[in-house]
């Protein structure tokens, strides 16, 4: 006997009311949780890097290549849960091989692909480019021969060169926002084009993903940056983390209020699915969404910065609210993508009844699994951190004294 | 300064050139798969004489007749090798109970397969009847507008297939489909369901199910002969699909649907 | 391609006849002549290539018949039910009932052999005190080939009027009404359920 099935044995016994017979397993399990999850933090940290070089909000300059770093390697992983997940891996590059222009994850793929090469990876190359050359000089061995590779054997860096290569970061960063954009959007119009699913069918799932996504990608940088200065027990500096602060209150404001929106229409309009909605929510979702997601993840983060800011706090004060916030704040977006994607799943398309979802600890979609991707994109970072150390950038260029701020 | 930019700059210049040609060899795969297939006007199907475009297949549903025996179920697994766990189905049996009270109460035990029996509810009783339950093989199917690779596909002949072969696995039909028709089949690994037995249907034969239907519940026909029985099926029956309002066009139509039918 | 290159199991009831015409002969006539073959012995197209190695499966036992034939209240009314374990329990059908050509080793007496569920809905009523002739007109024939020669029901108002009516000669407990004025355009059952009167 398989043992996904002896899974659904005891799954069988759990089921309240009446689901059709093929509902019993769930499709899309923790990996397909994952996996919004990584790429809304690819965008969000995007949108991050963006407001320094689009919108010129300086403050935020010491998180800006850190950014850049998060989002590239959260964006490597993002297609692991993917292909473990898919019944058939070994046949997952056919999405690039016979794409059917009508299916909105085969579009995704090529989204995918624009974004990672002609975005974020150009990004980072034109910004690095210097200090690779710079490094490449300065190293030895086996260090030396990968910063030479990867400035693609350049040896420029003459004033022209330089500006061109700042011209380039700006205008990629301004096609990147709408990429950016797309590639979060897509996530969410890949669930939010589901008729046939009237927790997932809505105009506005794009949009509240990609809010939700920049709340998320914020607070990881966020985090990372504090977590960044307390292992290198060097200072943080405040202008930024408030910056920062305000930013993931306005982008968490601007997400409640479409979940909100989302809320209060579907009770007022109240069709034909809101009895088996409510009783999904009331029945199986109540902590994840309730407690979880607004409770921890939503109001209390939005109090606690609210009163961080308008009351105050003194610095120490304010590092550990911000700290515990942001955490939260992460833990509530997961949360949030577990609802949408489990949720939509637990209750049967007759309108009649619930099922329920058991993660197994091992197996190859197990818990185990899990944590092992969402451990990764860290473990990843920590390799570019040492390689491209993002936090000289600011020392660097006031030492070189480059138009820089 | 302008003469090393030069020298740098064929070697950008063809990067450039043999990234561009790279990544556009990624679509010579399934343009020559377009030129080689061929399929001309007046070629023959797999060698056969059978003309797909000349028929379109549709199955009709005497609800009042249905006597939730089963026999389609089961018949169904073994025709064509369903896993008989009660996990994977391609179609089933829906018992409904409208109390007096117009509550309802829905079941489908291991899918209709063993019958109903000893599983009475417990309340004073309205109305009762047994619904069976199929793909709906939608003229407009959301299962196919979602499939990534195009491994399922829509027939001439109106039928909905998987192609195993190219199926990977992601699910996103199973998804889409508003019926909850579409599974995994534990064994492919891939999207599995009803496929009207089409196997059968290009011989002339009917699906198993309508086979061994003992009441003659199920009826299936070509829509497009003149003289078939599912044309009849519509034209004397008062009939009605399931979600409309979805917009699917399914091809299995129900005669004497209630209004409690999901 | 690979969907239609599939193996075929079941071989369709005409495949049977070119051998079993005997069988097939006696099952022509009877209740069954609409049932497949195949229902209750499994897929034989097996059986059709070699009929000596591969057997059909021939259930013997209560539980294959009760399949269809246990009483259930969703089947639809007048179809042929049993309550199973108060109908000769234990007993295998097959003794009774030839399979091919099922006949009721007694003719039923009542009408609640085949129309159990009326039978379990009116015994909650007044009218279980009637015979169902009363208001029902059924021929012999109807027990025999009961489609082919349905049972008339009531016409028209004073099929009820009979009791029903101020003037009608039924027993005193029996409801009156005044035939001329209550629901006068309406015929008694658009809005009366007869087999339970009392219910709403």
């Amino acid at each position: 006997m398989n043992p996904e099935n002896a899974n659904l044995w005891v799954i069988l016994k759990q089921v309240v009311g009446f689901i059709y017979p093929n509902e019993i397993e769930l499709h899309w399990n923790l990996l397909i949780v994952i996996y919004p999850y990584i790429t809304g933090v690819v965008a969000g940290a995007f949108i991050l890097a963006s407001l320094v070089k689009v919108f010129r909000v300086h403050e935020v300059q010491p998180t800006y290549r850190l950014s850049l770093l998060t989002a590239l390697s959260f964006l490597v992983v993002a297609p692991m849960p993917l292909i473990i997940h898919l019944g058939r891996p070994e046949r997952g590059f056919e999405m690039f091989l016979t794409p059917s222009l009508s299916s909105a994850m085969a579009m995704f793929g090529f989204v995918y692909v624009w974004y990672l090469m002609a975005v974020l990876l150009l990004e980072i190359w034109f910004d690095y480019r210097k200090d690779l050359i710079i490094w490449a000089q300065r190293e030895h061995g086996f260090k030396r021969f990968l910063y030479r590779l990867l400035s693609l054997y350049t040896t420029d860096v003459s004033e022209k060169a330089i500006a061109f290569d700042k011209k380039a970061v700006t205008s990629i960063t301004i096609v990147g926002i709408p990429s950016a954009f797309l590639l979060h959007g897509y996530v969410g119009f890949i669930f939010g084009s589901i008729k046939a699913n009237p927790w997932w069918s809505s105009v506005l799932m794009p949009i509240a993903f990609l809010f939700s996504a920049m709340v998320s990608g914020i607070g990881m940088v966020m985090l990372i940056y504090m977590v960044g200065a307390l292992v290198r027990k060097k200072d943080l500096d405040m202008a930024c983390i408030e910056k920062l602060a305000t930013f993931l209150f306005i982008m968490m404001i601007v997400d409640f209020s479409l979940e909100g929106l989302d809320f209060v229409h579907r009770v007022y309009q109240s069709e034909e699915s809101i009895k088996i909605l409510s009783q999904l929510i009331s029945e199986r979702l109540f902590v994840s969404l309730i407690v979880i997601q607004l409770l921890l993840g939503m109001l209390i983060p939005l109090i606690v910065i609210a009163f961080a800011k308008s009351l105050d706090f003194p610095p120490e004060l304010r590092r550990l609210s911000y700290f515990i916030c942001v955490l939260l704040v992460e833990l509530g977006i997961f949360t949030t993508r577990w609802n949408v994607v489990i949720g939509g799943q637990l209750f049967s398309k007759s309108f009649r009844g619930l099922t329920a979802y058991k993660i197994s600890v091992g197996g190859v979609e197990g818990l185990l699994v899990s944590l092992a991707i969402l451990a990764l994109p860290f473990i990843i970072l920590y390799v570019f951190v040492r390689l491209f150390p993002p936090w000289e950038e600011a020392h660097k260029g006031r030492e070189v004294g480059t138009s820089e701020p | 300064m302008k003469r090393s930019k030069h020298e740098a700059d064929p070697g950008r210049r063809r990067f450039c050139k043999m990234l561009l040609l790279g990544s556009c060899s990624l679509v010579v795969p399934s343009v020559l798969e377009g030129v080689t297939k061929g399929t001309k006007e007046g070629s023959s199907w797999y060698g056969t004489t059978y003309k797909p475009k000349e028929h379109l297949y549709g199955m009709g549903i005497h609800v009042d007749r249905c006597i939730g025996c089963g026999r389609c179920v089961d018949a169904c697994k073994k025709e064509n090798d369903v896993p008989y766990q009660p996990f994977y189905f391609r179609t089933w049996i829906e018992r409904y109970a409208i109390g007096e009270d117009r509550e309802v109460t829905v079941d489908s035990p291991n899918g209709g397969i063993e019958s109903f029996r000893g599983q009475q509810p417990e309340k004073r009783m309205l109305k009762n009847f047994f619904v069976p339950k199929i793909c709906n093989q939608c003229d407009k199917p959301p299962c196919v507008q979602v499939c990534p690779v195009g491994a399922t596909y829509k027939t001439d002949d109106g039928v909905i297939l998987v192609d195993t072969e190219w199926c990977i696995g992601c699910r996103y039909c199973i998804q889409a489909c508003p019926y909850g028709m579409r599974f995994i089949n534990p064994k492919t690994r891939t999207a599995d369901k009803c496929t009207f037995c089409y196997h059968r249907i290009v011989k002339g034969l009917v699906p198993a199910c309508v086979e061994v239907c003992p009441t003659q519940a199920r009826v299936f026909g070509d829509l497009k002969a003149k003289a078939s029985p599912i044309n009849q099926f519509v034209r004397t029956n008062k009939i009605a699909v399931l979600k409309q309002n979805l917009n699917t066009e399914p091809k299995v139509f129900y005669a004497e649907l209630d209004m409690e039918v999901r | 391609m690979q969907n239609a290159a599939q193996e075929i199991n079941y071989g369709g009831s005409e495949v049977c006849t070119e051998c079993h015409d005997a069988l097939a002969a006696e099952k022509k006539s009877g209740y069954h002549r609409m049932v497949a073959c195949e229902a209750c012995h499994g897929p034989s197209a097996a059986h059709v290539q070699d009929a000596e190695k591969v057997k059909p499966q021939v259930p013997r036992s209560r539980t294959h018949c009760l399949l269809c034939h246990e009483y259930l209240v969703a089947r639809p009314t007048g179809f042929p039910q049993v309550v199973s374990d108060s109908h000769n329990p234990v007993k295998p059908c097959i003794v009774c009932h030839e399979p091919h050509n099922p006949k009721p080793p007694n003719v039923p007496t009542g009408c609640d052999a085949c129309h159990a569920k009326v039978q379990r809905i009116i015994v909650l009523s007044r009218h279980s005190s009637l015979q169902c002739t009363v208001c029902h007109e059924v021929s012999k024939e109807h027990k025999i080939n009961p489609r082919g020669n349905r049972p008339k029901s009531m016409q028209d108002r004073q099929s009820c009027g009979k009791c029903h009516a101020k003037e009608s000669t039924a027993p005193k407990e029996v409801p009156r009404v005044n035939m001329a004025t209550h629901g006068e355009k309406y015929l008694c059952w658009q809005c009366h359920y007869p087999h339970q009167p009392e219910a709403h």
